[in-house]
């Protein structure tokens, strides 16, 4: 135990506060978030991840945002096991054919309000998977997407401001 | 000659034709008739071969029809046995009774290339689901892989477990975590696991298919994003097989700042995974610490490398990144601050019961299934099988064993505990040699120039990512494009291990086993 407690000592306080810099990169889409909606979501924020075919890089930089760097429970945000908790869907991936479903039936579990990030390249148009027998080119081809994060992988700091800016708490 | 070739030859004779084609030469390659393919399987069998993987191509553009290849490895030997079947009646004689991970490769093979195993146990479609139509050979020429394929109705038959208190749970695609989206069905009597079944398939994007339409050069693109976590490897191991096509020299320090990157994709991966096996045994306090150096890690890639995860830096023929004395200074020092905090940290589980309690003797891959199932990486490694491909199968710097002594762990309890042993082990092992790399890295150029393969040649290389064998085949066309590229990432295998390691489990303990196993789901289903 005493070891445990020295290591943590030793690591101190990691977290970073938020790049000023960080330019979020996000592109809003033309479904406009009623401002009450964002208000209510803002410190605190529930988020359900969905991997609609992603190669597994944008899941490891979401899995980033939760480390001590990042810490994005400081803000409020954070992951929940089922869709039905959730006020957030970040979605990765070009939606592979047999996921479509599935992100549609998680879509209808997710009580409304919601919001829905495509998070990653080939979430907004298919990426480098596009044109492909078995995708469907970008989550916005099977539900409505709010938000976008560009980046393959988007890093963390990105995701990160990208869910601040979406509730309103980053600098925009 | 070698021995598998030896086995071969001697029990075939003439019906084993070897080709004797200069290119590839780091595998014996060597066709018999149809007939004789699973009798082929039951000879290197006999020799202690491996089955490394197995796979069809659609060679009508060739003015033949398909051919049916099966790879085996015995120590530093690969040999791959390839059948040609008529495009009228593309059968071939499965090897599933004699090798037991032939049974997903040939259902896959079905399911995707529409080439038939016959005398196969279970022909249930394999990654196709349910509803694709039944007739779509994605992989075929004939299948036009623009177009969006309609939905039809269909039923997957699952496998059942009845009697009295047997139930079930059926989990995912969508599973409660950020990760990859599968299907497992337990079979449960009270808290113990009777039986498990994985369906895979959800992430499949068409890759094998996407390949076709790309040049070798844009491949190499896709190739990183075959699974996001093994980027490099998967470069290197598609960059290995196209050169292999030519017998293009690389230069010397490309291939060791391939070695370099490689490494660090492997002592990253393996960070988070050590955090990742304590947490679901709710240790959270190792996961934020070893998150924190992977961090630190990552932060160093970009810097040094302009990405975090290492994407698209190695490119046919080279690599696109080279790194200077301060870099150097500056990956030593960070690998001296990683290296110290991590002695901490394994000494913490090392020390703690509660821990040792979860991962002891949970999810026991036991020797003899291991081998029976061909596993590779880790999970082979932690399950008594002393397989690496950067010993059994090394380009430099690995090829230099007197000097770089590369220790490769082996466990032989094949639960949770070997499997993170294998990777504490392995990061040490792996801190040790970057630094061996940075001191006695050569001189020279980066990359040379890409030549483009000649019409109907083929390629094939096998590299050892950290999750273990990557296999690539690439196969030209008669204008010198891809016509094929087989792509086998170390889960094929590795999948069916956890399958095996579960039954006797509680399940609670489902998601530490699956975390030490962590194969890759995109990787899997291409």
């Amino acid at each position: 135990m005493i070891k445990i407690l020295r290591q943590i000592f030793r690591t101190g306080i990691v977290t970073e506060p938020l790049h000023p810099g960080v330019d979020a990169g996000i592109r809003m889409s033309g479904r406009d978030l009623d401002e009450t909606v964002r208000k209510r979501f803002r410190g605190s924020l529930t988020i359900r991840q969905v991997d609609a075919g992603s190669c597994n890089g944008c899941e490891l930089e979401i899995h980033a945002i939760n480390n001590s760097y990042y810490n994005c429970e400081r803000f409020g945000i954070h992951f929940a096991a089922s869709p039905r908790f959730a006020d957030l869907l970040l979605v990765t991936g070009p939606v592979s054919r047999n996921m479509e479903i599935a992100l549609r039936r998680t879509f209808d579990a997710t009580p409304p309000p919601k919001m829905v990030v495509a998070c990653g390249d080939c979430a907004i148009d298919g990426g480098v998977f596009r044109g492909g027998y078995a995708v469907m080119d970008g989550i916005a081809n099977v539900i409505p997407v709010d938000c976008s994060i560009a980046g393959c992988p988007p890093p963390p700091d990105k995701i990160l401001a990208a869910l601040l800016q979406m509730t309103g708490q980053g600098k925009s | 000659m070698s021995a598998l070739a030896d086995a071969l030859s001697s029990a075939l004779g003439t019906d084993a034709e070897f080709d004797r084609s200069p290119h590839p030469s780091s595998v014996i390659r060597c066709t018999v008739p149809r007939e004789k393919f699973a009798e082929a399987a039951g000879i290197l069998k006999k020799a202690y071969a491996l089955l490394a993987a197995e796979w069809a191509a659609d060679e009508t553009l060739l003015g033949r029809g398909f051919s049916v290849f099966a790879c085996y490895r015995w120590g530093k030997e690969y040999l791959i046995v390839r059948s040609e079947l008529p495009a009228e009646d593309p059968r071939f004689p499965s090897l599933t009774r004699k090798y037991l991970p032939a049974y997903r490769f040939e259902r896959q093979i079905q399911s995707l290339m529409g080439v038939n195993p016959s005398d196969h146990p279970d022909m249930r479609p394999w990654i196709k689901l349910e509803d694709w139509p039944e007739d779509a050979f994605p992989l075929r020429k004939s299948f036009d892989g623009s177009k969006p394929l309609p939905r039809v109705d269909g039923e997957y038959q699952w496998s059942r477990a009845e009697g009295e208190g047997v139930y079930e749970i059926p989990v995912g695609p969508v599973h409660a975590g950020i990760i990859e989206p599968g299907h497992f069905r337990f079979q449960a009597v009270g808290e113990m696991v009777v039986n498990l079944e994985e369906r895979l398939g959800y992430v499949h994007k068409g890759i094998e298919k996407r390949f076709e339409s790309l040049s070798w050069e844009e491949g190499v693109k896709l190739a990183g994003r075959v699974s996001g976590d093994t980027t490099v490897a998967h470069a290197i191991a598609y960059c290995m097989a196209l050169e292999s096509m030519t017998g293009c020299s690389v230069p010397e320090r490309a291939h060791w700042m391939r070695a370099l990157l490689l490494e660090r994709e492997r002592i990253a991966n393996h960070l988070g995974d050590i955090g990742g096996i304590c947490n679901d045994a709710a240790f959270a306090f190792m996961l934020y610490q070893l998150s924190r150096l992977r961090e630190v890690m990552l932060r160093t890639n970009d810097r040094l490398f302009g990405h975090r995860l290492i994407m698209d830096r190695v490119v046919p023929g080279g690599v696109g990144v080279d790194i200077d004395g301060p870099g150097k200074t500056e990956i030593l020092s960070e690998l001296n601050l990683i290296a110290k905090d991590f002695e901490r940290l394994v000494q913490i589980y090392d020390d703690n019961p509660s821990l040792e309690d979860r991962v002891r003797d949970t999810g026991i891959l036991t020797p003899r299934k291991a081998r029976e199932i061909c596993a590779v990486g880790i999970v082979a490694r932690a399950s008594g099988l002393n397989l690496d491909c950067r010993i059994f199968h090394p380009f430099p710097p690995y090829d230099r064993y007197h000097e770089l002594e590369l220790g490769v762990p082996v466990m032989i309890t094949g639960d949770v505990h070997a499997r993170t042993r294998v990777r504490i082990q392995e990061v040490r092992e792996s801190i040790r040699i970057t630094r061996w790399i940075l001191d006695n890295m050569p001189g020279g150029a980066i990359a040379s120039p890409f030549e483009r393969p000649s019409p109907d040649t083929a390629g094939f290389a096998a590299v050892e990512g950290w999750r273990g064998e990557i296999i690539y085949w690439t196969q030209a066309g008669l204008q010198g494009e891809i016509n094929r590229c087989m792509v086998r990432d170390p889960s094929s295998l590795n999948w069916i291990g956890l399958e095996q390691a579960i039954p006797g489990n509680i399940v609670p303990d489902f998601p530490l086993c699956n975390k030490s196993f962590n194969q890759s789901y995109s990787g899997h289903d291409l």
